[in-house]
């Protein structure tokens, strides 16, 4: 499995990760490497076979959308770099 | 802190020790064994409060059977107050408003938690090299990693710091370093701990689980972690079992499966003798041994490595710099935050498996990669439910070889994800498996793996119990 440079920072922008030129090699060859030991999965029959996505052969459990923990906003708001009156912080998206 | 959980806790009934006295103890050890660097983060405050809280209720003669005995928590479960890191640069400030639900259980039985044990950033790895802390040791051979990703989990119990510690396995993260490091590691069956407040890997993997010395000491603690947690949406709503009466269970007419593909070319001769030795004392005890066989074996490092990154992919999206963990300084645009946040805070294998899921989780390859893989994994989980219609337990080395050098297999990813191969099936069947001490090879301990079907963790303990009742491998203590 050959990966090539573009094809790595395609991904890396999918993925919101910067990639340095100097790295961009090694890692293209890593990436290769490492989808290289998927491509062992193409031995496998698997016609017929049912994806399995989950251990547990049953539907997850449902509740109700109601609040259940209280109101912590202002607990988990004071965990972030930025946040004022109530709403996070983010550098401005719109010009 | 060498003595057995039941031994300490009679003890601290007897008032010939306090639960006071065993934190002040395991937090001394730490502090003497800091050249293990199995602890990221110690809690002296906060576990002389909760031993205070224990010898409160053990005065009262209330006390559950883990109250003032001292432990670990591995620093992947979110403590209230108390800095918890993933061992990643990521969250190295992160200071959650919230306890997970194992740590609500084991603070509500009064057990002393002193503080947070190394790992591998976000669990990812095999030999706790991975975390931006810095490796822990195994306390066998300071030279050795002690596993991973629970590696100072298993060095602080190894080096008798604590009597246990948590500990979590997505890939064999419990079982491996147990059995590098010489400890009985479970990993229960998926669901039957609480993953509520355990930071995220891979969602369909990840299992909450305990490290201890023994299957005795073990039993008692997943009895205290386990149970159903309404706020987990795949915990399980089922009965826990009475795992300390069940150990009595004997081995006579237990069929042990020994699946041959776990004894394959990889495995190191000593571990293999050791292993086989082991499933002899087996046989004197009452259990047959049947040979089977795993026929997807071989497939299952293949499909773990693109299931586990692909959630790990999606999970690990939420850090964006934006409501919690490290942001990047003097961001340009929302863009260059979410950027530099996530390169800035993620470690080199971090990043690599984010890049292979998100690869393989991309237009074009879902259905080569992702879909395969599923498929290939339910051929991994008939593969066990065939076998367990003709034996009750499934037996082999936990890990191919015995712990090995640090930076010995830190520049090849592949090299190190062979560590696991007979760990991950067991987590993409979702089944529960423990490591037991089996022997040694040239010095360094060797771990023998049982597999069990879901939810039967009684038998696992049982069995792993037995054993150690007619053996003393579990006992052995490394130098200094």
């Amino acid at each position: 499995m050959s990966i090539d440079h573009a094809t790595v920072r395609r991904i890396a922008r999918l993925a919101r990760l910067s990639v340095n030129d100097a790295d961009l090699a090694h890692l293209a060859d890593e990436l290769g490497r490492v989808l290289g030991l998927a491509d062992q999965l193409a031995s496998a029959d698997v016609a017929g076979v049912e994806p399995m996505a989950h251990p547990h052969e049953r539907a997850l459990a449902w509740r109700d959308d109601a609040v259940t923990q209280g109101d912590r906003a202002d607990a988990f708001l004071a965990l972030a770099p930025d946040a004022r009156g109530g709403l996070y912080v983010v550098p401005k998206v719109i010009e | 802190m060498k003595f057995p959980i039941a031994q300490l806790a009679q003890d601290l009934r007897a008032r010939k020790v306090s639960a006071a006295e065993l934190a002040t103890q395991a937090l001394a050890a730490a502090r003497a064994r800091a050249d293990l660097n199995a602890f990221i983060t110690l809690d002296e405050p906060g576990a002389l409060a909760a031993a205070a809280r224990a010898d409160a209720a053990l005065a009262r003669n209330e006390a559950p059977a883990l109250a003032g005995i001292p432990f670990a928590h591995k620093d992947i479960f979110c403590t209230n107050g108390v800095r918890t890191t993933c061992g990643s640069r990521m969250l190295e400030t992160f200071v959650p408003p919230y306890d997970a639900g194992v740590v609500e259980r084991l603070n509500g039985a009064h057990a002393v938690a002193i503080g947070k044990a190394n790992m591998d950033e976000f669990a990812m790895g095999s030999s706790n090299e991975n975390s931006f802390f810095g490796a822990a040791k195994n306390p066998w051979d300071a030279t050795r990693v002690p596993g991973g990703s629970s590696g100072g989990s298993a060095a602080a119990v190894a080096a008798g710091i604590v009597p246990f510690a948590t500990g979590t396995d997505t890939g064999g993260s419990i079982r491996q370093p147990a059995a590098f490091c010489g400890i009985t590691g479970l990993k229960p069956t998926y669901g039957r701990v609480s993953r509520f407040g355990m930071i995220a890997f891979a969602s369909s993997l990840d299992c909450g689980g305990v490290l201890a010395r023994s299957a005795h000491d073990c039993a008692h603690v997943l009895a205290c972690m386990a149970g159903h947690d309404a706020r987990d949406a795949t915990s399980v709503d089922r009965a826990v079992d009475d795992y300390a009466s069940a150990l009595s269970t004997t081995l006579q007419g237990i069929k042990i499966g020994v699946a041959r593909e776990y004894f394959g070319a990889g495995v190191d001769a000593g571990v293999g003798a050791a292993v086989q030795a082991a499933l002899q004392q087996y046989k004197k005890l009452g259990a047959t041994l049947i040979d089977i066989s795993l026929p997807h074996s071989a497939l299952a490092i293949p499909a773990y490595y693109v299931i586990a990154p692909a959630e790990a992919s999606s999970n690990l999206a939420r850090y964006d710099g934006v409501r919690y963990g490290h942001a990047c300084k003097e961001p340009k645009s929302l863009e260059d935050l979410y950027t530099r946040s996530r390169s800035e805070g993620f470690g080199a294998e971090v990043q690599r498996r984010i890049l292979v899921g998100t690869y393989a989780l991309s237009a074009g390859y879902y259905d080569a990669y992702y879909l395969r893989a599923q498929r290939v994994r339910r051929l991994i989980a008939n593969d066990f439910a065939e076998a367990f219609k003709s034996v009750d337990l499934i037996a082999g080395p936990t890990t191919p070889t015995v712990a090995f050098k640090l930076g010995e297999k830190s520049n090849d990813p592949l090299a190190m994800y062979a560590a696991d191969v007979n760990t991950v099936a067991v987590n993409l069947a979702g089944l529960p498996a423990i490591s037991l001490p089996a022997g040694f090879s040239a010095g360094l301990p060797v771990g023998l793996q049982l597999i069990a079907p879901a939810f039967a963790e009684s038998a696992l303990l049982a069995a792993a119990h037995q054993f150690q009742l007619a053996t003393d491998w579990h006992t052995r203590e490394p130098g200094r």
